[in-house]
């Protein structure tokens, strides 16, 4: 396989405004999603000529990265609308910078966004949510999301002993840096002990268990190494990139505590020529607390059964061994829907150019991102690195 | 009124109509290979193992291991709120595929993994009978 290690960069990076953003359309969000982060690389709409977007579930276009380049009036040769759920955002970088290295294109544009707090009804957004189960065997029973993920988190603790104290940890990692974030949804301080006392969704998962529901955008501008020292910005080079999927509903998972990010994560490290020990930082994806244990343990962070205990030790906090979900996570900082990883890309390059103030990791070189769709499904892990991890 | 009146429906297809009858019937049907003989559940037209399109139904014995389960505390549509608090569990029936369904007439407090199961049907509507789980009586753990 061709290597794509550090042949992209990514030049331009912002997120609008998150939480609560009644008085955008997620059209017009996605818009200035995309238009802040042009501004950001310092380059005019014209010099794009890859565009892809994810489909919004409060306002559908039937083609909708096609929709957006209209709205913007942009013209690319490369216009793709995504759509994998939450390993949406970063299994189109991956498609974006094959593109790029095959000529395809040179510079694209990937903008994100979604009101599902403000476009849709709590009831809308459940049932949209929710229709992710197989119709015929598994939604007729009345499955919540958080009843599938619930499988998930029970399984792991018959297994290895996990407890709600270890998932609410995760919880409380991710308040703890949305406290630093200016603009993040939910920013009250929050310990285990309000975690187990939040009311029960699906056991064992209680409410603060839960991510959010929320309205944002955010977007990336991607572009070749060659190209990338043309823009104002610090580049953030692109290093590694995987891949896996395992199965689409949960009821067909062959194993309900090891992910596909096994493979995802084998391949990204393997393309940066890099180990979970050279990782400075990293966003995991964090929809609910027991994801993000079994997913420190496919990337190899922990050992297989460990995740609790590594969250729970302080590892993940500013200054520990892995400071993750530096923003707050789908936790704390936001969740749209589909584009909620972007919020962890933007987050990892924030990082890496050092603008991340109170919330920012000393010396960071490089950065871990991972995001699932499905119900633990399609996984995707991206590896970024500054021009001295080239 | 139907207290079941408003549920997700699943609607047959071709191909898993044999099983939805089956259900009417309160047999739980799950699909052999002629080729190679793997069981499998969900039914699909081909074998998940060997991909021949040679399959056979067969009965279920409807006996089954609780994989893992949950409370559902709060119902995903306001057609299930009357069944709150219910529970959705993944059940590894006796001839080795998993299946999605709820236990039914328990304290969901009760249920753990490992519990054996045997499967019940549920009239819905005069169409559809949902293939349910109810906790066996010879538990021994």
């Amino acid at each position: 396989m061709h290597s794509l290690r550090g042949r992209t960069a990514i030049v331009g990076a912002a997120d609008t405004a998150v939480g609560k953003v009644p008085d955008l359309s997620p059209t017009e969000l996605c818009v200035d999603a995309a238009l802040r982060a042009l501004a950001d690389a310092g380059i005019n709409k014209d010099e794009v000529d890859g565009l892809v977007t994810c489909q919004s579930m409060a306002e559908p276009h039937m083609y909708h990265a096609e929709t957006i380049a209209e709205y913007l009036q942009i013209f690319p040769r490369y216009c793709v609308t995504a759509n994998a759920g939450g390993g949406t955002t970063f299994s189109t970088i991956r498609n974006a910078a094959a593109a790029i290295n095959a000529g395809v294109c040179e510079t694209v544009l990937i903008s994100m966004a979604d009101s599902l707090r403000s476009g849709l009804t709590r009831a809308q957004a459940m049932a949209m949510q929710s229709s992710t189960g197989h119709p015929q065997f598994e939604i007729p029973y009345g499955p919540t999301v958080p009843a599938y993920y619930a499988l998930i988190a029970r399984a792991h603790m018959d297994r290895y002993g996990t407890t709600p104290e270890q998932m609410a940890a995760v919880a409380v990692n991710g308040r703890n840096y949305a406290s630093q974030r200016t603009g993040a949804q939910m920013t009250e301080s929050i310990t285990v002990e309000d975690v187990l006392q939040s009311r029960m969704i699906a056991d064992p998962l209680h409410l603060l268990d839960c991510s959010l529901v929320s309205d944002g955008g955010a977007a990336v501008v991607l572009t070749s190494a060659s190209k990338a020292k043309e823009f104002r910005t610090r580049p953030v080079y692109v290093l590694g990139m995987g891949e896996g999927h395992s199965h689409e509903h949960i009821s067909q998972a062959k194993d309900l505590c090891t992910s596909a990010a096994v493979q995802s994560g084998r391949d990204a490290y393997e393309m940066a020529g890099l180990t979970p020990a050279e990782i400075d930082l990293a966003q995991i994806y964090d929809c609910f607390t027991p994801v993000v244990l079994i997913e420190l343990e496919d990337l190899g962070f922990c050992d297989k059964g460990e995740g609790g205990a590594f969250v729970e030790s302080g590892a993940t906090a500013l200054g520990g061994q892995l400071p993750m979900n530096t923003n707050g996570g789908l936790l704390s900082y936001c969740h749209p829907g589909h584009p909620g990883s972007m919020f962890a890309l933007t987050e990892s390059v924030y990082q890496l150019r050092g603008e991340s103030g109170q919330r920012q990791v000393d010396t960071a070189q490089t950065a871990l991102a991972h995001a699932q769709g499905g119900i633990m499904s399609s996984h995707a892990t991206l590896i970024l690195g500054l021009e001295e991890t080239l | 009124m139907n207290r079941h009146e408003g549920k997700f429906l699943p609607t047959s297809q071709p191909g898993t109509k044999p099983y939805w009858e089956g259900c009417k019937r309160q047999e739980l049907l799950l699909q052999e290979c002629g080729q190679c003989g793997a069981q499998q559940f969900y039914p699909r037209s081909i074998c998940t193992g060997c991909s021949s399109s040679s399959l056979d139904w067969v009965r279920a014995s409807g006996r089954g291991t609780v994989l893992s389960w949950t409370i559902v505390r709060h119902p995903v549509s306001e057609a299930y709120a009357d069944d709150i608090p219910y529970v959705i569990a993944l059940i590894e029936l006796q001839e080795g595929p998993t299946m999605m369904s709820q236990i039914i007439d328990c304290d969901p407090e009760s249920v753990h993994s490992g519990m054996q199961v045997q499967v019940s049907f549920q009239d819905w509507t005069d169409e559809v009978s949902m293939p349910v789980f109810r906790v066996r009586s010879d538990n021994n753990n």
